[in-house]
């Protein structure tokens, strides 16, 4: 296993991790754009730009960039969150030339009009997809609450109304501000050589603009809020908490990683003995999420509407025993066998390690081996637990409700 | 593609394992198949193969639940037990290094698990929240719908269960599926990894040694429910599910079968995501895939789209369907070649896909099917093959399910089958 760095002349940060004994090699584009970066008038752009990216450009069609991935057998395809959107595919290596081709047009799409007003189409179908799902209208909810006022409370998706109403001039300008050699990074795994990769990356990847981006990181204060969106074809209460946790440098963040699966793993978790297991309902977890200067912990429930008080108030204890006694040895050292195998297993493929490469390079500008990370989980001790908790105690501060009920009563 | 070594053999009891040790890996998987799923449910009990799987980990042997379940999180074994309509699947996955203490474990859980009144309640009460949750997801909804108007019962049975069944099951029940169904021979292991044949052949048989065959309860057929048929439901989207037969995995005809369906929906340049999404805008998710049981199998296709352009996306749905077997071409075929290719050597760096493979293969063709063997037979593919199976198994009738605010007209069903 080998790592690698490199900067082209446009500024586009290229890392690597190369292993002889796979068989495939993924690489992407980190982009460091996202939701937040957008503004109310442009709701929904960078997402609504991630579509747009695979319909090519003058040269290379949306018909071409759809054929060719399928002619190389990619395994492929874009995300956009609320800091970062990424571009991926994994290939067999004698395909990475033509697969870094396509990705690199991607980065610099002709955002043609026709192309622009038949996928807004699509863009509103995705709209009214997760609007039919409650695990995903509950995350949308919680994220604008307890981020009000703050860009991470920007919805990935935006609203029928705001991505009816985009232009592709707004999109054109958001892309040249955003899509600036020095604001991404082209990440690969796998196996291949440093050396061709180079000569790819500076052949496909050089005309990509030069410049960096600036990103506003203002301090989040949520206050305590419950909000409830009540629809009664709805069977299932569904309900998330957040707190504030490690923002996405802190150190506190491995500690927060682990604790969240010793208290809100979706098995053999406190969380799990004292809700899921007993039939209380249907899933309960919290997990700890990372952002560029904030961080959050997130809980999840679904549960029958009649029964949400009483197991809210299970986990509100649950936390709260956590946040005054800590943890025992015995769970966090079954904590990190757990995440020790996880680690080890995902890294196995190289889709798999490209998301924790590409994340740890745009997050810290940092390298970390799986070998590294396991190092890693392994020294965190109960005092690096009670150092996050003091800091950092497990309490919720926001409240969303998705379901049939029109009240909650949590205190 | 680098060779593949596979080590079978058969235990006393009729317990078939399989082995494929794997290089370049640090992790070893597991995964066990056991012929005992919601088919095996009796009729008005629908749910007690869940209510079974989710009973099985809730303490075995000298372990109780939080001991099994320590014990296990211990080993770093990353686990799930799976109820389907055919199997009840156990897969497992770890460092290699753990996996021969794993088995022990993994056997308890299907040889000695506690069954009892203290988990029966808590059980029963996750399998009907999970039932609550799936209709919270119309898409999940309308697989169990389009499942039971394509297959005859039992081979239709939900593999979650069936809401208004739940309460009358029991833990009798539970424990007569058990005892009847839960039986080594019929039941395949698969391990692959980085692990020795040699050394796990002796952990398998030591582990699995108090497991006794059973006579196998053999199922009969009864009724497919009616189509098409609309579920009303308040949502944004109209979700279209659309069920046609093909040929099972262990049909001679395939991997024939399978070049259609991936000619349809294959990749973002099949003709499906072309023609509905990319085309018109019609749709975010669009999809088509071949459903196997052992002895038949459908294809499913879906759609979800805003309702009033749910009709157009049906009728164009439909209408690529009827024409698959024209305008074929080379082009076509080969790009669902190369997707095949790279699939099947990206399986080589994952343990559990090839667990699951091994498990699936002797389940279905009494064999495992080689990495190498899969793509030749790919590879020898003609367009002239496929548009024969295509024509020859055109649906002259399909299922149509849909779940939204209003119904569809499904007149554009009623074609017949294109002649040569």
């Amino acid at each position: 296993m080998q790592f690698h760095q490199h900067t082209l002349p446009n500024g586009l940060q290229v890392i690597a991790e190369l292993n002889p004994s796979v068989h495939s090699v993924a690489a992407g584009f980190f982009v460091r754009t996202g939701a937040r970066d957008e503004t109310e008038a442009v709701s929904g752009v960078s997402h609504f730009l991630e579509h747009m990216a695979f319909k090519g450009d003058n040269r290379i069609s949306a018909d071409d960039v759809n054929r060719i991935f399928d002619e190389v057998g990619a395994n492929y395809n874009a995300s956009t969150g609320e800091e970062v959107t990424i571009y991926y595919a994994a290939v067999l290596p004698e395909y990475l030339d033509a697969t870094m081709e396509l990705l690199s047009v991607m980065m610099q799409p002709s955002l043609a009009q026709e192309d622009f007003d038949m996928e807004k189409n699509v863009i509103l179908e995705e709209i009214g997809m997760y609007d039919d799902l409650p695990s995903f209208t509950v995350y949308d909810t919680i994220m604008a609450t307890h981020f009000a006022e703050h860009p991470l409370g920007r919805s990935v998706l935006g609203t029928k109304e705001s991505v009816a109403a985009l232009t592709s001039e707004q999109m054109q300008t958001y892309h040249s501000n955003r899509y600036r050699a020095g604001n991404m990074t082209l990440v690969v795994a796998g196996n291949t050589d440093f050396d061709s990769l180079l000569a790819m990356a500076e052949k496909h990847c050089g005309s990509i603009p030069t410049g960096q981006c600036e990103r506003d990181l203002p301090e989040s204060i949520p206050k305590q809020t419950l909000r409830l969106v009540t629809k009664g074809s709805i069977v299932q209460q569904h309900v998330m908490q957040m707190g504030p946790a490690p923002k996405g440098t802190d150190e506190l963040r491995y500690a927060a990683e682990l604790l969240s699966v010793v208290v809100g793993d979706d098995s053999g978790s406190r969380l799990f003995w004292e809700l899921v297991d007993p039939g209380h309902v249907d899933s309960a977890d919290v997990g700890y999420n990372e952002y560029d200067g904030a961080g959050t912990w997130m809980s999840y429930l679904g549960c029958q509407p009649d029964r949400v008080e009483e197991n809210i108030a299970v986990m509100t204890r649950v936390f709260e025993e956590v946040n005054n006694n800590g943890i025992l040895q015995p769970e966090l050292e079954q904590a990190q066998n757990k995440v020790a195998s996880r680690i080890v297993l995902r890294g196995e493929r190289p889709m798999g390690r490209l998301s924790s490469l590409g994340g740890n390079w745009v997050y810290r500008k940092e390298y970390k081996s799986v070998a590294d990370d396991l190092k890693t989980v392994r020294a965190l001790s109960l005092a690096d637990i009670d150092a996050l908790l003091k800091q950092y105690p497990i309490r919720m501060s926001t409240t969303v409700g998705v379901g049939p009920r029109e009240q909650l009563d949590i205190g | 593609m680098s060779s593949q070594k596979f080590e079978s053999f058969s235990l006393p009891s009729g317990l078939q394992v399989v082995v494929e040790p794997m290089s370049g890996v640090e992790s070893a998987a597991v995964t066990l198949m056991i012929p005992a799923g919601s088919v095996f449910d009796q009729p008005g009990k629908s749910g007690t193969a869940a209510i079974l799987s989710e009973m099985l980990p809730r303490g075995a042997g000298d372990l109780t639940a939080r001991e099994l379940s320590a014990a296990m999180d211990n080993l770093g074994l990353q686990r799930s037990v799976s109820g389907g309509v055919g199997y009840i699947t156990f897969s497992a996955a770890t460092t290699a290094d753990r996996i021969a203490e794993a088995i022990p474990l993994i056997a308890s859980i299907i040889t000695a698990p506690h069954l009892n009144e203290q988990q029966f309640g808590p059980s029963r009460e996750l399998v009907q929240q999970a039932l609550n949750a799936i209709d919270d997801e119309p898409q999940q909804r309308l697989g169990q719908f389009l499942r039971r108007c394509s297959y005859s019962a039992p081979w239709g049975n939900p593999a979650e269960g069936t809401l208004v069944n739940i309460p009358d099951i029991t833990l009798q029940d539970v424990q007569q599926h058990y005892n009847s169904s839960i039986c080594p021979n019929h039941s395949v292991i698969g391990v692959a990894g980085n692990v020795n044949a040699a050394e796990l052949q002796d952990t398998v048989a030591a582990a699995f040694e108090g497991w006794s065959p059973k006579e196998v309860v053999a199922l009969d057929a009864d009724g497919v429910e009616a189509s098409p048929k609309h579920v009303e439901h308040d949502s944004a989207q109209t979700h279209i599910g659309l069920a046609w037969k093909t040929v099972p995995y262990r049909h001679a005809r395939y991997f024939e079968a399978w070049a259609t369906v991936s000619l349809l929906s294959g990749g973002m340049s099949s003709r499906l995501f072309t023609e509905v999404r990319e085309k018109r805008g019609l749709c975010y998710a669009i999809s088509a895939s071949i459903n196997t049981q052992k002895d038949q199998a459908r294809v499913f296709g879906y759609a979800g789209t805003t309702n009033e352009r749910a009709q157009e996306t049906l009728d164009v749905m439909v209408a690529e369907i009827r024409r698959l077997h024209e305008g074929i071409t080379e082009d076509e075929l080969q790009r669902c070649k190369a997707r095949a290719k790279s699939t099947l050597i990206m399986q080589q760096e994952s343990t559990m896909s090839r667990s699951s493979s091994l498990a699936r293969d002797t389940l279905h063709l009494g064999r495992v099917l080689g990495l190498q063997e899969i793509r030749s037979r790919i590879d020898s593919l003609t367009v002239d093959q496929v548009r024969d199976f295509a024509l020859e198994y055109a649906p002259d009738s399909m299922v149509l399910v849909t779940i939204g605010p209003d119904a569809l007209d499904a007149s554009c069903l009623k074609g017949t089958a294109p002649a040569e």
